[in-house]
């Protein structure tokens, strides 16, 4: 039997461009150029290889997010996924990561998986929380912040780095995985990859789809509020001096003047 | 006066330095209640009480360590029912985010991950962020159920605030998930004597200036004179110089020391994202149009091999 394998991509601005917050304190989508977050190209990598080393697989990426989240599905595919979901829907503008989670766990089901597998965090939102809400929403073990993962005898074998140990992990199918920037890099499309692209459909849904409400997601739906976002000041120009050979000394210096030495 | 939930993040009853920080944010919202589970929760319970915690709520069982997290959302649940706070705060370590957002799918609650800093307010505890690599700061609130809250390292003072302390023993019954994720093996990390990055005071970082693993010793030398953390970018833990828990930036720590010292490294957007909050920034860099210069406060335009030994040995004989 084929392995179903999920993987879910977001679509973020760019953290090179200039980031900032919308009118109501949403992210702003519009002015800064989006692409495919780079920590879920580490996903998309590690499910082509899962898929490569499998008898049989099948590689399903998944956004949600606007029109223009179509680039992020197109760069998965274009680097081998077989197929893609976009949902996509005016109410969802502003959804916090319950109400995403929500839509994702529903268009996962939808589709049918094994495996799901996301990157360790957004590279906008950067809360990494997403994939243990998806396990929690499924009811499926969460084998998260894996740095290496394989599937074997129907089993996802991972490794996590955590901050006091190394864990080695061991879940049965069906799963959610995720996994962090140093699970290996992911591949450029190639352009025949990037041709072929082209032609994998892509299924777009609506919430209608997917059995839920316009209240139950959305910015007036989330969970949590921001009320302010203020653009941290810059911070004072220091001093900086060209080492003539005293650069050493003239640094503690300074660090002695501020008291840490 | 209402109770706060406090997730104890221990290491077998020795108590984590941000788990202490907690309590002092805590004690701005109500009457602490510290959740210790595991080997040696209930030797939590001293430092805990000395800091603010009013109870202990232990709970040890082989499920905590065999199986990943779900163990601890099953416990965190136990005690949020027993207890009904008005708001539930956890570190934010990477299990510490996964335990507090599963634990407010299943409360139906919103969730608040890597506050910087909290305060009471009219519409419960607002949260303090950072968002885009630290560029913007934001002020949230938990607005459905009980605000789940998980709270940086270095995010407020840890302040001694006896108070009594309690231990209760917690009842836990396991869900049917609890055992899903088996931990097969577990390699604890070589402790190397120096300060935890996240929570250290001073932290002295090399990158792919240091040019290779055998001249990392120049920036752990700079960094014991100091009594610092050593840190890393990407480019430096990517070669294989430095190990990843050492690396700082978006995928790595995030590091908001007293004083940081960046030596080598460009002051890439991902890396500012991990180090940018930092009280005091230093950087010695051979390029001076490297972008790190734009956020020092003292900046040395030079060859990190003549001017981290001049430091160092200047930083020993001022100090002896
Ligand atoms: C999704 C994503 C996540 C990332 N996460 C992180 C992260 O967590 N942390 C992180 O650090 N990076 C991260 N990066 C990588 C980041 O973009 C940069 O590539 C990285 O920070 C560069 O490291 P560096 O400054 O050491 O190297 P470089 O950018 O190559 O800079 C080296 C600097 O050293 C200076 N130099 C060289 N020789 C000397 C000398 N002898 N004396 C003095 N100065 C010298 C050079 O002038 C140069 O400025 C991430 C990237 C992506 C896409
Ligand atoms: N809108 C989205 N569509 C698809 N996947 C997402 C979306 N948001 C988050 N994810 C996935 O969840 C991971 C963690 O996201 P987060 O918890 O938001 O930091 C990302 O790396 C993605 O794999």
């Amino acid at each position: 039997m084929s392995l179903r394998i999920v993987v879910c991509v977001k679509y973020v601005p760019d953290a090179t461009g200039d980031r900032h917050f919308a009118d109501d304190l949403t992210v702003d989508r519009d002015d800064v150029d989006g692409l495919l977050s780079e920590l879920d190209e580490y996903a998309v990598e590690q499910a082509l290889q899962i898929a490569e080393e499998a008898d049989e697989a099948e590689v399903t990426v998944i956004t949600v997010g606007p029109e223009d989240a179509k680039d992020a599905l197109r760069k998965a595919l274009s680097m081998g996924a077989d197929k893609a979901v976009h949902v996509e829907d005016e109410d969802l503008h502003g959804s916090d990561v319950m109400g995403t989670s929500l839509v994702l766990a529903k268009a996962i089901e939808k589709t049918g998986y094994d495996v799901v597998i996301a990157g360790m965090a957004s590279t906008d939102g950067t809360m990494g929380v997403l994939p243990a809400i998806l396990a929690e929403r499924l009811g499926v073990p969460q084998v998260t912040l894996l740095s290496e993962v394989k599937i074997e005898d129907g089993k996802v074998i991972g490794r996590r780095d955590g901050d006091t140990a190394s864990e080695q992990l061991e879940a049965s199918l069906p799963a959610v995985v995720s996994v962090t920037d140093q699970s290996g890099e992911a591949r450029y499309p190639s352009f025949k990859g990037i041709m072929a692209a082209k032609k994998k459909p892509v299924e777009s849904l609506e919430l209608s789809d997917l059995d839920i409400e316009a209240d139950e997601v959305g910015l007036e739906a989330a969970w949590t509020a921001v009320d302010s976002a203020t653009e941290r000041p810059a911070r004072t120009a220091g001093t900086i001096v060209k080492d003539e050979g005293e650069g050493g000394k003239q640094l503690a210096e300074f660090l002695a003047s501020q008291k840490f030495i | 006066m209402a109770e706060i939930l406090v997730y104890v993040d221990h290491v077998d009853g020795a108590v984590r330095k941000p788990t202490l920080e907690l309590l002092t944010l805590a004690r701005r919202l109500g009457e602490p209640v510290a959740v210790a589970l595991g080997n040696g929760a209930a030797d939590t319970a001293a430092s805990l009480a000395e800091h603010g915690a009013t109870r202990v709520l232990t709970a040890d069982a082989p499920e905590f360590a065999e199986y990943l997290v779900v163990p601890k959302v099953d416990a965190l649940q136990a005690a949020y029912e027993a207890v009904s706070p008005a708001a539930v705060l956890v570190p934010s370590s990477a299990e510490g985010k996964e335990i507090a957002a599963r634990l407010a799918v299943r409360i139906g609650s919103g969730i608040i991950t890597d506050a910087v800093d909290l305060e009471a307010g009219d519409e419960g505890p607002v949260a303090t962020q950072s968002a885009f690599a630290a560029s913007f700061t934001t002020k949230s609130r938990v607005s459905k159920g009980t605000p789940v809250i998980t709270v940086k390292p270095n995010s407020a003072p840890v302040e001694a605030a006896p108070a009594a302390g309690a231990v209760e023993t917690l009842a836990v019954t396991f869900s049917a998930q609890a055992t899903g994720t088996k931990v097969t093996a577990r390699t604890p990390r070589e402790s190397t004597g120096r300060p935890e990055l996240t929570e250290a005071a001073i932290v002295v970082s090399g990158g792919r200036g240091v040019n290779g693993a055998e001249n990392f010793g120049i920036i752990e030398a700079l960094a014991d004179s100091l009594g610092a953390a050593v840190g890393a970018s990407r480019a430096a833990v990517d070669a294989g110089w430095y190990p990843h828990s050492n690396q700082v930036g978006q995928t790595g720590k995030s590091v908001s020391p007293q004083l940081y010292i960046a030596s080598g490294i460009s002051g890439a957007i991902q890396h500012r994202a991990g180090m940018q909050t930092s009280k005091t920034i230093v950087a010695i860099n051979k390029d001076a149009e490297a972008p790190i210069f734009d956020l020092v406060d003292y900046g040395v335009v030079g060859d990190l091999f003549d001017v981290v030994p001049q430091l160092t040995e200047e930083v020993r004989t001022r100090k002896s």
